[in-house]
């Protein structure tokens, strides 16, 4: 196992190398000139433009500039700002829980929803409801979700509030701005329950509903379609009818004898959500006005903030790969298949 | 090829999901391709005594069918001319990410060495960095416009094709009648493109299917971001980014470019999977 992991660990070595080479790359090949963004308008004479770039490192070779730019990585150092003068790795984690509590919701959305209507539609094969929820399922696969998030605003915001407005969700932000909630870990929900304000957590929660359904249901929607084949699959296996030939209850053998096995390759599908997750995030809190990463980055190429975006980019990739990475090496500790692949 | 074509054919024949998935896209190519006659205005023309129209169907009148946007232009002919650009910029982008794709994908199965290594690492880079993210920091790289929409898309798009062919090209190598023509004195340019090649183009035509898909989503999610097509290109996302501040007052602004490319997105898919059934059995759904 020991040996597997670090044999994983290598190979991931490269590709945070590349990231990084691609990161640096596009610093590089956006436009403008550094140091007349820096200056600005202040722009006084050659002398002081070359003193700028010596100071940026600039002025050195571009594989040099590279060496210096992994070193500062190192030391955690992605830059400061160009807007706002702040490192862009604190505006990057003062942000990401909100990133973070929102992709973990729809996560738990699809996984919920996906395994529910899966299951649903492996025990109704063939039937008008198992026709019904794969017909849904890819139109929740094929789904833009920025119209989705829109829809949604326009049932909750505009048609609930007219119809039934104790039933209307906020659609934007992650707290009603009556509260004050002092940011202790930055996730809202613990925020809300650490402070002392009554309501606030309720009002946390009514926020997140709709970003997450909303964010969730391409995911949801490869859960169920998974989930359902896999089931199928169990389903017809030997273990499963010698089950049912004991007489057991059906639900004992869906639930607990075909699911445990069906369920391994849906273990799968969600580690693969994981970057689809923090790409729609872009999309979601764009349309849900959520201040997280994903609108964080969006602004950041609307106000030409480079090293925030080169940072943001670097970041969001490295924690793709150590998901993916994570991912892998559950797996081979769940199925020995996979550790000694020439077994 | 001509046998993958027949193949594709028969497919169709028993998957109504599938063929009712061709039908809607090839009436959507039509409709694309005939804009200029069909569309009953011109998609930028802006009628300043009809500004926000609704549809016929809410009261709204025969002159504008959808209704009308915030600047007066007309929504069906607007969605009529956006078919033409989402179809056209998914096209480009597959094109664009299945050439270079296909060739890598060969290159690295014929060369196990570094070549192999080098496409196999870049390929593992541009997979870890989430597609509509890659896509931004391209186009923040290029700046905003259709012609970047596409390089950017097709770069999100490249590594599937190379992952496919590589794997499907390293699987046909071993087979017989590869090695037979290898024997035969082929050179490795004929194994590659005209021996093999052609057998990977089931896997290939399938990837590019629902390739196609997600390029006319990703288009019109950089055109909703602002990033993409600019105004007043008539673009499905472009025009629903400019529907939000009216989603109170004019709804069609909002369901109406949404559901063109849901169904266009949803038709494709349909047509996809039932490829995918039709050409590659491995990869069925059990169902």
């Amino acid at each position: 196992m020991i040996r597997f992991a670090l044999g994983r660990l290598a190979l991931a070595v490269p590709t945070v190398l590349g990231i990084t080479l691609l990161a640096f790359a596009l610093a590089r090949l956006l436009p403008g000139d550094p140091v007349e963004v820096m200056l600005g308008e202040r722009i006084a004479d050659r002398q002081t433009y070359e003193q700028q770039l010596a100071r940026l490192g600039l002025d050195q070779p571009l594989p040099l500039q590279y060496l210096h730019y992994l070193g500062r990585l190192a030391q955690g150092d992605l830059g400061l700002s160009m807007v706002n003068r702040r490192p862009v790795i604190d505006e990057f984690l003062a942000l990401f829980p909100a990133t973070i509590e929102l992709a973990l919701c729809a996560l738990l959305v699809s996984v919920v929803g996906g395994v529910a209507l899966g299951t649903l539609a492996a025990v109704r094969r063939g039937s008008w409801i198992d026709q019904g929820l794969m017909g849904l399922s890819i139109a929740g696969h094929s789904m833009p979700i920025y119209w989705w998030g829109l829809l949604v605003i326009m049932f909750f915001s505009v048609w609930m509030r007219d119809a039934f407005p104790a039933l209307a969700l906020p659609v934007s932000g992650r707290l009603d701005i009556a509260f004050d909630v002092v940011p202790v870990t930055g996730f809202m929900l613990i925020d809300t329950l650490l402070s002392d304000e009554p309501g606030a957590f309720r009002s946390a929660v009514r926020h997140l509903v709709l970003p997450s359904l909303v964010l969730g249901t391409y995911a949801l929607a490869m859960v169920a379609r998974m989930t359902r084949s896999s089931l199928l699959e169990t389903l017809g296996q030997d273990f499963v009818r010698a089950a049912r030939a004991r007489a057991l209850p059906p639900w004992r053998v869906v639930g607990l004898h075909a699911m445990r096995s069906a369920l391994i390759p849906v273990v799968t599908v969600i580690g693969l959500q994981v970057g689809g997750l923090l790409g729609g995030a872009v999309l979601t809190e764009t349309i849900f006005s959520w201040p997280g990463i994903g609108r964080w980055l969006v602004d950041a190429i609307y106000r030409r903030d480079y090293t925030a975006l080169q940072g943001g980019l670097l970041l969001v990739a490295l924690i793709v790969i150590a998901v993916n990475l994570l991912v892998d090496l559950l797996y081979g500790a769940i199925d020995p298949r996979i550790r000694h692949p020439r077994a | 090829m001509g046998g993958t074509l027949r193949e594709v054919a028969a497919g169709l024949r028993g998957r109504p999901a599938a063929a009712a998935g061709f039908v809607v896209l090839v009436l959507l190519v039509a409709v694309a391709l005939a804009a200029p006659w069909i569309a009953p205005h011109d998609p930028v023309e802006q009628f300043r005594d009809a500004l926000l129209q609704p549809p016929v169907w809410s009261g709204g009148s025969w002159r504008f069918p959808l209704g009308t946007d915030d600047l007066g232009r007309d929504v069906a002919s607007r969605l009529i001319w956006g078919a033409r650009v989402s179809l056209a910029v998914g096209l480009a982008a597959i094109v664009l990410a299945l050439v270079p794709g296909v060739a890598l994908g060969l290159v690295a199965a014929f060369h196990p060495g570094w070549p192999a290594q080098l496409i196999g690492r870049s390929v593992d880079v541009l997979v870890a960095v989430p597609g509509l993210l890659l896509a931004i920091a391209v186009v923040a790289v290029l700046g905003p416009g259709l012609a970047n929409t596409v390089i950017a898309i097709a770069l999100v798009m490249l590594p599937p094709f190379v992952r496919l062919v590589r794997a499907s090209a390293i699987a046909e190598q071993a087979k017989e009648y590869v090695v037979a023509s290898r024997l035969a004195g082929a050179g490795r340019l004929r194994l590659m493109f005209d021996t093999v090649l052609p057998n990977c183009a089931a896997p290939v035509i399938v990837q590019a299917t629902l390739g196609f898909s997600s390029a006319v989503l990703e288009a019109a999610a950089l055109g909703f971001l602002g990033l993409g097509a600019q105004p007043p290109t008539p673009e499905w996302g472009t025009m629903l980014s400019t529907s939000r501040d009216y989603i109170e007052r004019a709804s069609w602004l909002v369901t109406l470019p949404g559901l063109a490319i849901l169904v266009t997105v949803v038709a494709i898919n349909l047509l996809g999977d039932g490829l995918r059934d039709a050409l590659d059995p491995r990869l069925k759904d059990h169902g």
